[in-house]
């Protein structure tokens, strides 16, 4: 099989080019959502949903079969992975650098249950650095994120919640 | 009934109570008094409809006859429903719907809690996915209770009355039956009077924070979990199946 010439390296390097459809400046990758790829006769990969209900879902996984199609690779399956459960704990480093570049703050590291159910947390503005801000909407213009302001620069932002 | 047959059912409850909680917040899509409202009803309700769509897939499989998702959302009769009465009641005003939903998910949270802990090892991971956003609702609609019922006094009135109406169908959420009951020994299931405990004790502090009196357990309705529903569930799934029914078979 012409597949098993390509390493495992080589199959994550090209899937870190595959764009999250929501927030397309950060990479699948990036997000922490492919879990691992493994290549034998055929290359499965192994994708977890950041939400049950995420309608990107779908589109994530024609994007990461169309991105090893035009590779060559012809025999792709998505392996769906749903335990252990996205955390946004899983965003790399590099994808929190992404976000805040973007304007969206990333999220907060390591909540623990109390805290994501009644705690309250301190967001930086992503373009002055300020913590000087304010929630105005848990949701944003997608489930996974909250909408700020701030109140030093007064622009708004966006928060990506921590799950 | 066997183990197999009682885990089967089971999951197939847990997914009508997910797909028609979600199916009633889709009706108020686009109809909800401010956007930001707007956007989280939406966005919890496409969470209620894929926690539906991953047990309704483990059913098929368990039964092994060829059923998927949309056969068990799409194919059925009201009477094959077995969702709590709760969850099927009108969406009223806004304060109904969110009394519905704290009610629900106080509830919800603590099952899905110990659902990670039971031996049916997809049931855990799905109810492990599913617990960390139903945390979110219900931190969020926490907020609103406590906004409405410590709010003015046309606020409080008009939750304290939903609360007292909704009250009767949160009986049979801690009515185990032979199907609860089964599950439980088999795999390690909920025990449904502990999680009782736990949401009296958790709603009595969020009642408090809101100005509002915990009812008193009168008369309580149920029937849901047996396929016994109020007239409301009829017209939800006349709804929901139209497409289906008048196109069989019709894909995108």
């Amino acid at each position: 099989m012409v597949t098993t010439t390509f390493s495992r390296e080589e199959i994550l390097g090209w899937l870190s080019d595959v764009p999250d459809p929501e927030i397309p400046v950060l990479s699948i990758t990036d997000l922490g959502i492919v879990r691992d790829v493994t290549v034998t006769d055929e290359v499965v990969v192994d994708l977890t949903p950041t939400y049950s209900g995420c309608p990107a879902t779908e589109v994530i996984e024609k994007s990461v079969v169309d991105t090893l199609h035009d590779h060559g690779i012809e025999d792709v399956s998505i392996n769906r992975v749903l335990s252990p459960p996205w955390t946004t704990d899983w965003i790399s480093p590099q994808g929190r650098d992404k976000l805040r570049e973007y304007g969206i703050a990333p999220p907060a590291e390591g909540g623990s249950k109390r805290e994501l159910l009644y705690g309250k947390r301190t967001i930086a503005c992503p373009r002055c650095t300020s913590i000087d801000t304010e929630i105005v909407s848990e949701f944003g213009s997608t489930a996974c994120k909250a909408s700020y302001k701030c109140k030093n620069c007064l622009e708004p932002f966006e928060y990506f919640k921590c799950i | 009934m066997n183990k197999d047959q009682a885990l089967l059912a089971y999951v197939a409850r847990l997914g009508d109570n997910a797909l028609i909680l979600g199916q009633r917040m889709v009706e108020v899509v686009a109809a909800y008094p401010e956007l930001e409202e707007e956007l989280a009803n939406a966005n919890f309700a496409l969470d209620y409809i894929g926690q539906a769509r991953m047990f309704y897939t483990y059913a098929g499989e368990l039964e092994g006859k060829g059923r998927g998702e949309d056969d068990f959302a799409f194919l059925r009769e009201e009477n094959e429903f077995q969702n709590y009465l709760l969850i099927e009641q009108p969406n009223g005003h806004f304060g109904d719907s969110i009394t519905k939903l704290v009610l629900f998910d106080a509830f919800y949270l603590l099952l899905l809690e110990a659902l990670t802990n039971c031996s049916d090892q997809r049931v855990a991971e799905i109810a492990a996915r599913a617990e960390k956003e139903i945390r979110y609702h219900l931190r969020h609609n926490t907020q609103w209770l406590v906004r409405l019922g410590d709010g003015t006094e046309e606020s409080h009135a008009r939750v304290r009355a939903s609360v007292d109406n909704l009250w009767q169908y949160t009986g049979e959420l801690f009515v185990a039956d032979a199907i609860d009951q089964i599950f439980a020994d088999a795999f390690a299931g909920p025990d449904l009077d502990a999680i009782h405990a736990a949401w009296r004790s958790q709603l009595k502090s969020i009642f408090d924070a809101a100005n509002l009196a915990m009812p008193a357990d009168d008369w309580m309705a149920s029937g849901g979990k047996q396929g016994r529903h109020t007239e409301h569930l009829g017209y939800l799934i006349a709804e929901m199946q139209y497409l289906q029914r008048a196109y069989p078979g019709a894909s995108w």
